[in-house]
């Protein structure tokens, strides 16, 4: 008996981290098509706030998909780490030594381009 | 070795349930976690490479709500809705994949066998929506002249700032020159041809920008407090059009009329590669959707193998998410 609501539940949890995910984009597409200028067009720690929201919420999927629909939260603690603390450390470092890069040619290109003719 | 051969009932894979596992997952799922921590890494280079690039470019990237617009069997400018419906459609392809695995733990074939047709149906809708983005963008929607320097310069109303295609009755272009013949392998320079001749010369077009007074030019450059590209005076426009090498439409590889062309290269690859995964994972899930009908885990009394493709095609959503928001959202 127990063991059958166990299942149901498990069930439900899918649909509700299904609504879940598409609340969060219906939210994304929304703030993309309307862009508010308050968010679009001011600055928060190097860019607008806007994007912060946009890179938050992609996280936020990506924990959901991967938690529940990929079943990571019932896998082994060091499984789990050994595949999620890789890839976030690697990412992270691999980002910043290419942004980092790319303004870096932003600032030395963008006084050569010209703009007059 | 000597188990199998000795009795037709074992199975290597009865092994697997009384042996010490590492981390107490199967060799194949674990096995299938580390391919994707590694695909994951290949598709973060690829997008990082992308956001170096465009932060490189910051002041001249196209803006991505400029560029898909269109929404198939509507006429106008939808921004975002098409890419919105894909993303949706994928994601309740993990939701149907999910709930597949959901019910080959409980041993319900025929549940597991129609949660998989809908997983494959979801995937063919997304893959067929891809490869119509790829067409539109590769079709292109305004036009555009690029310069001598490669810097793309767009066409607008000089009043209201919306852009407007070469040809169209806003800007009407007369055909001056006779049709040359296409440059095939087969004449002129050996073993070059041409794809096709461009719709107009750009000498036609500056003819007609000097007759339209209501038509000016937007540059690839951006304001950036307003986050708007520039608008240049008629004066202006006509001193940059001076400049003009061809006129461009669509997007590819060499040139993009929306812009950086590096842009263009990005979308090919990025979301060629995404639109591969998919297409193997489609396949992947045929072939197990095939084996669950056959009762092949119904004998093997686990239904692993549906879980394996599971994490690759939730991973498969997964990196979409990343490369929708990337591409389309900042």
């Amino acid at each position: 008996m127990a063991h059958d609501a166990h299942e149901h539940n498990h069930v439900a949890l899918i649909w509700k981290v299904f609504i879940f995910l598409s609340i969060v984009t219906v939210v994304e597409v929304i703030l993309g098509i309307i862009k508010p200028a308050s968010l679009h067009l001011t600055s928060f720690l190097g860019t607008s706030p806007l994007n912060w929201i946009f890179l938050i919420l992609t996280l936020v999927k990506a924990y959901g998909i991967t938690w529940y629909f990929m079943h990571m939260k019932d896998e082994k603690k060091w499984l789990r780490r050994s595949v999620v603390w890789t890839s976030i450390f690697l990412i992270i470092y691999l980002a910043t030594l290419l942004l980092i890069e790319g303004s870096y040619l932003n600032e030395v290109m963008t006084p050569h381009l010209k703009w007059d003719y | 070795m000597g188990a199998t051969a000795a009795s037709s009932d074992h199975h290597s894979w009865d092994d697997d349930k009384t042996e010490k596992k590492p981390f107490e997952s199967s060799y194949g799922k674990m096995m299938m976690w580390f391919f994707i921590l590694s695909d994951a890494l290949t598709f973060s280079g690829f997008i990082i490479a992308y956001g170096a690039m465009r932060f490189k470019f910051l002041e001249t990237w196209p803006i991505a709500d400029e560029v898909f617009t269109h929404v198939p069997f509507f006429h106008g400018e939808f921004p975002m809705y098409y890419v919105a419906f894909m993303t949706f459609v994928l994601i309740f392809s993990s939701v149907t994949m999910v709930l597949a695995v959901d019910a080959g733990h409980k041993m319900q074939k025929n549940k597991v066998a129609w949660y998989m047709f809908a997983t494959i149906i979801g995937g063919a809708i997304f893959v067929g929506s891809q490869a119509w983005e790829w067409k539109t963008f590769i079709k292109g929607s305004y036009g555009a002249v690029q310069m001598h320097d490669g810097k793309i310069l767009q066409f607008v109303n000089a009043e209201t700032g919306k852009q407007i295609a070469i040809g169209s009755e806003d800007f009407p272009i007369e055909r001056q020159h006779s049709d040359r013949a296409q440059h095939q392998s087969d004449n002129g320079l050996w073993f070059t041809k041409e794809g096709s001749l461009p719709a107009y010369t750009i000498a036609e077009v500056q003819d007609a920008f000097a007759k339209n007074s209501d038509v000016t030019i937007r540059t690839e450059q951006m304001d950036m407090t307003a986050k708007k590209k520039q608008i240049l005076s008629r004066e202006d426009a006509t001193r940059f059009l001076a400049q003009g090498k061809q006129v461009v439409t669509g997007a590819n590889l060499e040139v993009n009329e929306y812009g950086n062309t590096l842009f263009a290269d990005f979308f090919f690859f990025i979301t060629g590669f995404h639109g591969f995964h998919v297409f193997s994972g489609i396949v992947f899930n045929i072939i197990i959707f095939f084996n669950v009908i056959m009762g092949t885990y119904e004998k093997r009394k686990s239904y692993e193998m549906v879980e394996k493709v599971g994490l690759y095609w939730h991973f498969v959503d997964l990196v979409w998410v990343f490369v929708f928001t990337f591409f389309y959202l900042v």
